[in-house]
C-alpha cells in the first residue's frame, strides 16, 4: 500500500470502525470536569460501549479517586508514554462495569512527559480497542489542557453559571477552534457540547444566577445537559462512586440524560425548575 | 432559622449584571482573537515616538484594527493635549 492509499484507508476506517475521542474541558478549575468525565464514561460503558477514561492532569491525579480505583494504580499514563509499561498493564478495569477502563495520570512527573507524538500514539492504540475514549482535561490552558483536547473529535464544555467559568469556557472554545488537530488540518471542527453544572433553579428564579438560556446565549454552542447542584455529588466523590451510579439522585439522572443525548436520543431537559416546597418545609427547613 | 432567613432575605438580583458584563467582555475578547500579536508592541513604540515630541497621556493613544471584508484597516488615534508644548 503506498502512502496515499494508506492515508485514505485510515480516514475511511476512522469514521466507520475506530473509537471516538471526547475531551471534557472547561478552562476553569473546580467546575466539575472530573466528576463529569467519570459519570459520562461510566454512562457510556453502562450502555454497552467499551470505554476508557484518561486522566490528563499529570502531577495532580484525581480521576482515580473519583472512580474509586486509587488503590489499584500500578502504572500510569506517563509510564505508557515512556514505554515503561504496556497499555494493558496500565489500564484499570472498573469494579462495577465490565466495559469501563481507567488510565490514571502520573502523580510525580513533570508535564513535559505529555508529548504530542506520544499522546497521539497511545490514543491511536486505544482507538483500535475502544468505542469511546474520554479525556479528562486539567484546568488551565497550558500544555496538559492542550494535549487533552488536541486529538478530540468531540468536546464536553463543563461550565458553571458564573462569570469566571463562562469566560474561561469561551476561551477554551477559542482554543478548540484554533489549536486542535482538526483545526490545524482544516478538518471538520470538533463537535462541541455544553454541560452546565452546579445549577440552582431556585437561585435562577430569584435572579441571582445566570440561567441556562443566558449561558447558552453567551457561549452559543448546543446544550447537552444541565446538572443540578446536589449533595449527591459530594457523597459520590466521598465514596469513590461516579454520581451517575446514584440512580435516584437528580445529578445521577441528569448525567444519564447527557449520555442518552450524546447517543442521539431526544430527551427533554430536566431539573430546570425549582422544587416547590410546602409551607412547613419553608418554615422549618429541610 | 429558615423563617428568619426568609424574612431577612433582601439580596439583589445580580444575574442580569453578570450577563451584561459577560456580553461586553466576550465581544471584546472575540475581536482580540484575530488581532495580530504585534499590536501591543506597535502601540508601545508609537507611544514612545510621539512622546519624544509631545507630552501625551498613555491612554490617549488608540490603535484599532478593523476588518471590512478583505480589507484590513489599521486605525491610529492620538489625542494631543490642548496646549501643545514642544519638548525641544
Amino acid at each position: 500500500m503506498n502512502l496515499l492509499q494508506k492515508e485514505q484507508f485510515n480516514t475511511v476506517s476512522k469514521e466507520t470502525i475506530l473509537g471516538k475521542i471526547i475531551v471534557v474541558t472547561s478552562g476553569k478549575g473546580g467546575v466539575g470536569k472530573t466528576t463529569t468525565s467519570a459519570s459520562f464514561a461510566t454512562g457510556l460503558a453502562k450502555r454497552g460501549n467499551k470505554t476508557v477514561v484518561i486522566d490528563f492532569d499529570v502531577g495532580l491525579r484525581n480521576l482515580d479517586l473519583i472512580m474509586g480505583c486509587e488503590r489499584r494504580v500500578v502504572y500510569d499514563f506517563v509510564n505508557v508514554l515512556n514505554n515503561e509499561a504496556s497499555l494493558k498493564q496500565a489500564l484499570i478495569k472498573d469494579k462495577r462495569c465490565d466495559n469501563l477502563f481507567v488510565l490514571p495520570a502520573s502523580q510525580t512527573r513533570d508535564k513535559d512527559a505529555l508529548t504530542q507524538e506520544g499522546v497521539g500514539r497511545v490514543l491511536d492504540e486505544l482507538k483500535e480497542d475502544f468505542d469511546y475514549i474520554v479525556c479528562d482535561s486539567p484546568a488551565g490552558i497550558e500544555k496538559g489542557a492542550v494535549m487533552a483536547l488536541y486529538f478530540a473529535d468531540e468536546a464536553l464544555i463543563v461550565t458553571n453559571p458564573e462569570v469566571s467559568s463562562v469566560r474561561d469556557s469561551d476561551r477554551i472554545l477559542g482554543i478548540l477552534a484554533a489549536k486542535s488537530r482538526r483545526a490545524e488540518q482544516g478538518a471538520e471542527p470538533i463537535k462541541e457540547h455544553l454541560v452546565i453544572t452546579r445549577y440552582s433553579p431556585k437561585r435562577v428564579e430569584m435572579g441571582e444566577m445566570l440561567s441556562v438560556e443566558d449561558v447558552q446565549e453567551l457561549l452559543s454552542i448546543p446544550l447537552i445537559g444541565v446538572i443540578p447542584e446536589s449533595e449527591a455529588v459530594l457523597s459520590a466523590s466521598n465514596s469513590g462512586i461516579p454520581v451517575i451510579n446514584d440512580e435516584p439522585s437528580s445529578s445521577g439522572q441528569a448525567y444519564m440524560d447527557v449520555v442518552s443525548r450524546f447517543m442521539g436520543e431526544d430527551k427533554p431537559m430536566r431539573f430546570l425548575e425549582a422544587e416547590r416546597k410546602g409551607l412547613l418545609k419553608r418554615i422549618f427547613g429541610t | 432559622m429558615s423563617l428568619l432567613d426568609y424574612l431577612r432575605r433582601k439580596r439583589k438580583p445580580t444575574a442580569n449584571v453578570a450577563k451584561e458584563r459577560l456580553q461586553i467582555i466576550l465581544a471584546r475578547e472575540h475581536a482580540g482573537r484575530h488581532e495580530p500579536d504585534y499590536l501591543p508592541a506597535l502601540k508601545q513604540e508609537l507611544l514612545e515616538v510621539v512622546g519624544k515630541y509631545v507630552h501625551i497621556d498613555p491612554s490617549a493613544i488608540k490603535v484599532n484594527l478593523e476588518r471590512d471584508g478583505d480589507c484590513e484597516i489599521l486605525e491610529l488615534n492620538i489625542a494631543l493635549p490642548e496646549e501643545q508644548e514642544a519638548l525641544a
